[in-house]
C-alpha cells in the first residue's frame, strides 16, 4: 500500500503544478477575495448576490478604478461547505487579497480566528455572530451591516411604533427557525421585554422550516399576538406568509429579518398581491431605481449587452452592491493614507474599514460609520412594506436600543 | 513492477499476515515519510512561502478526511454495518474536545483521545439497533442518531456554549508553542493521519479486524464458527466513532472553533461517497477516496479558471465554474463506478497488475 502513496503524491505534484500557472497576478491590480454561494444550501441568494459584487466591481473598474488602481473581485463558490470555505480563503491569501467578502455563518466563525492571525480583514454583513460587532476583541472581523441583536433591536422599535408608541401589556410572538441564528436574538428580545413591559412568547420552527401550521395557530389563534416578529430562513418565511395568510392574520402585524425580506420570498408565498402588508427589515436599500443601477445598466449598455436579470431581485442585489462598495471605500482610504501606487496590505484595509464613513450610494447604503471600537457601523436596518405587491419603503434609516446592545457585547466579551 | 516480487517465501503465518508483504516495502514506507515530512519545505522551495501556504492548506484538509473515512470504512467496508449518522459522531467529539479544552483548559493531547472516547461511547448506544436491523434499516436508525444528536447540541446550552452554539477553541500548543501556520498544523494533522492509518492496518489484519470481515461476509456463519456478534458489531461501531471523533477534535483544532452546521448530514454524505469511490474495505480505497473528494472541486475549479477563459466570458465564467463543478462532481463519480465499481483501490490495483508483467504479459 505504501508504494501507492507514492502516485499520490505525484497526482498533488501535478495539480499543483496546474495551478502555479493560474497564480500569476499583474503586479498593480488589488484583489479583493469574495466567497460565494450560488450552489450549495443558499443559492437562492448567492445567484442574486455574487453577479452584484462583479458587476460594482466593474463599474469601478470602468470609471478608472480606485484611486487609479483596478480591483479584481476573485470569486470562489464554496457551496456553503466550511472545509471549502477554508480552501477558498487560503486560495484568497495566495493571490494577495487584502480583504475577504465572507459568505455563511458557520464559515465567518472558523475562520475569525484566522483573520486576525493574518491580519486579513474579512466582512460578514447580516450573519456570523453579534459579539463580533466588537472590533477589540475581534479586530480582523467587520460585521458591517446590523447583527441579529441590533435587528431584534430595530424590531421592537418598529413594532412600539406601529402600536402607538407603548408596549406596556402588549403581546409580541417571536417565530424562529429553531438553529442558533434563530435564537441569537433571544437575550435582546427578553431584555427589551422587561425594559418595555411586553409579554413575550417564543415559537420555534424545526428544520426544515416548511411545516409551521401549529405554531402560526398558536400565535394566531391561543396567544393571539400583537404583533409577530419572524426570524426565519430559506423556504420558511414564504410558508409563515402563506400560513398568516390562511389564518386571516393581517400580514401587516408581522415583521420579518433581514433574511425572510427578498422578492423570492413573495415570489414563493404566492406573488406580491399575497403578502400585502408585511413588513421586511432590510440592511440595504431596495428597488432598482437608485442612481448606481442606472450605471450598471448604462456600463452593459456601452457594451451592447442587455442589463443583467439579476437585478430584478433588487434586495440581494443591493445587498451584494452594499457589501462589495464598503470593501472598495475600504480599499480608497487604505490607498490614500499609504498612497496610490502604495503596496497595501491586509492591515492598511482593516484600517480603511475603520474609517469607513458617509458613504451613501444615494440612499442605498444605511449612514455606516464604522470605528475601531464598532464594526457594525451603527446597526442601521430600513424597514420596506410590501404594498400593492411592491417592497416599498416605510421609514427611513434607524436603529434601536443600542446601550442594551452594548450591555450584551460587553457581558459577552467577558464570558470568553 | 520496479523490483522482483519472486524469492521471498512466507513460512510463517505470521509472516504471512505482517504489515509489510515484502522486504522493499519497508524502503517504501520511509522514503513516503521523509517525503510527507519534507513536503512543506519542499513546496516552499518550488513555489514561494505564499503559495505553499495554499498548498499545505489543501493537505491538511486531505489529512483530516482520511482520519474521517478511514473510520467510516472500518464500520460500512469491513463490517458491513451502514452509517449515514457519522457527522453526529464527529460533532460529539468536535464539543466534547472543545468544552474541555476551553472550561478545563486541557491541552490536545487529552481532550483529543476524551473526543474519540465520548463519540465511541455515543456510537456504541447509537450501534444497538444495528443488533437487530440490517441494510436500510440500520441507515435509517443512524440517520436518526444524526438528527438527534444535533437537536442535542442545538438546545443543550451546556454542551454548546456561547453564541450560535459555537465554541472558539485555543491553538494546539505542543512545547509551549501555538501551532498556528498551515504548516505547523500540517505536521500536528500528519502525525495523527499516520497514526490512523497504521492503527487501521493493524486493526484489519487482527482477530478483530477478521472478526468484522466475517461479519460483513456472512453474520449467521460468522455467528456458527464462534464470533461473538454483539460484540464485535458494536466494537466496530464503537472503533468507527471513536475515528469519527477524532476526525471532529482535528477540524475543531484546526479551525479553531467548535460549530454544529460544519458536521451537518451533508458530511455524512460526502464521507459515505469518499469511502464508496475510494473502495469499501480497504485503507488504500479510503485514502484514494478522501483525496478524491477533497481534491476534484479545487482542480476543476482550477482547470476552468485556466482553460475557461478561452470559451466564455469572465461573467458568465463565474456561474459556469460553480455549475461544472457539480456536474462534472456527479459525472466522474458515475464514470469512474461504472468503469470500476469496486473504486479507486481496484483500479489502482488493475492497473499495478498490468505492469506487474508488462511488457511481458505471458
Amino acid at each position: 500500500m505504501t508504494r501507492h502513496l507514492a502516485r499520490l503524491t505525484a497526482a498533488a505534484a501535478g495539480a499543483i503544478l496546474m495551478s502555479a500557472g493560474a497564480a500569476i497576478a499583474q503586479p498593480k491590480e488589488i484583489v479583493i477575495g469574495v466567497q460565494c454561494d450560488r450552489t450549495g444550501a443558499t443559492q437562492t441568494v448567492g445567484v442574486f448576490f455574487c453577479p452584484a459584487v462583479h458587476d460594482y466591481t466593474n463599474l469601478i473598474n470602468s470609471k478608472g478604478g480606485v484611486e487609479g488602481r483596478k480591483i479584481r473581485a476573485m470569486e470562489i463558490d464554496h457551496e456553503y461547505k466550511v472545509p471549502q470555505g477554508m480552501e477558498a480563503y487560503e486560495r484568497h491569501k495566495k493571490e494577495g487579497a487584502v480583504s475577504i467578502l465572507l459568505y455563511g455563518t458557520p464559515h465567518t466563525q472558523a475562520l475569525a480566528a484566522k483573520l486576525a492571525e493574518d491580519k486579513i480583514p474579512g466582512t460578514s454583513p447580516g450573519f456570523g455572530s453579534a459579539a463580533s460587532a466588537d472590533g477589540k476583541r475581534y479586530p480582523y472581523l467587520f460585521p458591517i451591516a446590523a447583527t441579529y441583536w441590533s435587528q431584534a433591536a430595530a424590531a421592537v422599535k418598529f413594532v412600539k411604533d406601529k402600536l402607538g408608541g407603548n408596549l406596556k401589556g402588549k403581546k409580541i410572538a417571536y417565530l424562529f427557525y429553531d438553529n442558533p441564528a434563530g435564537k441569537e436574538p433571544l437575550p435582546i428580545l427578553e431584555d427589551l421585554a422587561k425594559l418595555e413591559g411586553f409579554e413575550l412568547k417564543t415559537f420555534a420552527v424545526p428544520a426544515p422550516g416548511v411545516e409551521m401550521g401549529a405554531q402560526i395557530l398558536d400565535i394566531t389563534q391561543r396567544y393571539r399576538a400583537d404583533f409577530v416578529i419572524a426570524h426565519l430562513f430559506g423556504r420558511s418565511p414564504s410558508v409563515s406568509i402563506k400560513e398568516f395568510k390562511r389564518v386571516g392574520f393581517p400580514l401587516s402585524k408581522v415583521v420579518s429579518f433581514v433574511w425572510g425580506s427578498a422578492e423570492a420570498d413573495l415570489q414563493a408565498a404566492g406573488g406580491g398581491a399575497v403578502a400585502e402588508g408585511y413588513n421586511t427589515m432590510q440592511f440595504a436599500g431596495v428597488g432598482s431605481d437608485y442612481p448606481v443601477h442606472k450605471q450598471i445598466r448604462d456600463m452593459y449598455q456601452k457594451e451592447g449587452k442587455p442589463a443583467p436579470k439579476e437585478m430584478a431581485s433588487t434586495v440581494y442585489y443591493n445587498r451584494g452592491i452594499f457589501h462589495i462598495a464598503v470593501h472598495i471605500e475600504a480599499v480608497r482610504n487604505a490607498l490614500k493614507a499609504k498612497g496610490a501606487n502604495a503596496n497595501i496590505t491586509g492591515e492598511d484595509v482593516k484600517n480603511g474599514f475603520e474609517k469607513v464613513k458617509g458613504i451613501t450610494l444615494d440612499g442605498l447604503m444605511p449612514p455606516l460609520e464604522i470605528t475601531p471600537a464598532d464594526h457594525e457601523g451603527g446597526g442601521w436596518v430600513q424597514i420596506f412594506t410590501v404594498k400593492g405587491g411592491k417592497l416599498t419603503k416605510s421609514s427611513e434609516w434607524f436603529r434601536a436600543y443600542p446601550e442594551v446592545i452594548k450591555k450584551h457585547i460587553e457581558a459577552d466579551a467577558k464570558k470568553s | 513492477m520496479f523490483h522482483r516480487e519472486s524469492g521471498y517465501f512466507k513460512t510463517t503465518y505470521a509472516a504471512d499476515g505482517g504489515l509489510y508483504p515484502l522486504p522493499i516495502a519497508k524502503w517504501t514506507v520511509g522514503v513516503l515519510l521523509v517525503g510527507f515530512i519534507l513536503l512543506p519545505t519542499i513546496s516552499t522551495v518550488v513555489s514561494g512561502a505564499v503559495s505553499a501556504e495554499y498548498y499545505v492548506s489543501v493537505v491538511n484538509l486531505i489529512l483530516i478526511a482520511v482520519v474521517g473515512a478511514l473510520g467510516l470504512n472500518i464500520l460500512v467496508g469491513y463490517t458491513g454495518q451502514i452509517s449515514i449518522g457519522h457527522a453526529g459522531f464527529m460533532s460529539v467529539g468536535a464539543y466534547t474536545a472543545a468544552n474541555l479544552a476551553v472550561k478545563l483548559d486541557l491541552p490536545f493531547w487529552i481532550t483529543l483521545p476524551a473526543g474519540g472516547l465520548m463519540a465511541a461511547f455515543i456510537g456504541v448506544i447509537v450501534g444497538i439497533p444495528s443488533l437487530r436491523i440490517k441494510g436500510l434499516y440500520l441507515a435509517i436508525a443512524t440517520l436518526a442518531a444524526q438528527l438527534i444528536i444535533e437537536w442535542v447540541i442545538n438546545h443543550t446550552p451546556a454542551i454548546s456554549g456561547g453564541s450560535q452554539a459555537s465554541i472558539e477553541v485555543p491553538r494546539p500548543t505542543v512545547l509551549g508553542h501555538p501551532l498556528k501556520t498551515q504548516r505547523e498544523l500540517y505536521y500536528f494533522l500528519l502525525f495523527f493521519a499516520v497514526l490512523s492509518i497504521v492503527a487501521t492496518l493493524n486493526l484489519v489484519r487482527s482477530r478483530i479486524g477478521r472478526a468484522f470481515v466475517a461479519i460483513r461476509d456472512q453474520d449467521i456463519a460468522a455467528e456458527i464458527i464462534g464470533i461473538n456478534i454483539f460484540r464485535y458489531k458494536l466494537t466496530a461501531f464503537a472503533i468507527s466513532s471513536f475515528y469519527a471523533g477524532v476526525t471532529g477534535v482535528l477540524y475543531t483544532y484546526y479551525l479553531g472553533i467548535a460549530n454544529y452546521e460544519n458536521f451537518l448530514i451533508t458530511t455524512s454524505i460526502d464521507y459515505l461517497a469518499m469511502i464508496i469511490i475510494g473502495g469499501l474495505g480497504s485503507v488504500l480505497g479510503s485514502i484514494l477516496g478522501a483525496i478524491f473528494v477533497t481534491l476534484l472541486p479545487i482542480v476543476i475549479r482550477l482547470f476552468m479558471e485556466s482553460f475557461g477563459t478561452l470559451l466564455f466570458s469572465a461573467s458568465d465564467l463565474n456561474n459556469i465554474i460553480p455549475a461544472t463543478r457539480l456536474g462534472l462532481f456527479g459525472l466522474l463519480i458515475i464514470v469512474f463506478l461504472v468503469v470500476e465499481p469496486e473504486g479507486l483501490n481496484r483500479l489502482w490495483r488493475n492497473i499495478r497488475n498490468y505492469f506487474r508483467v508488462w511488457p511481458f504479459s505471458y
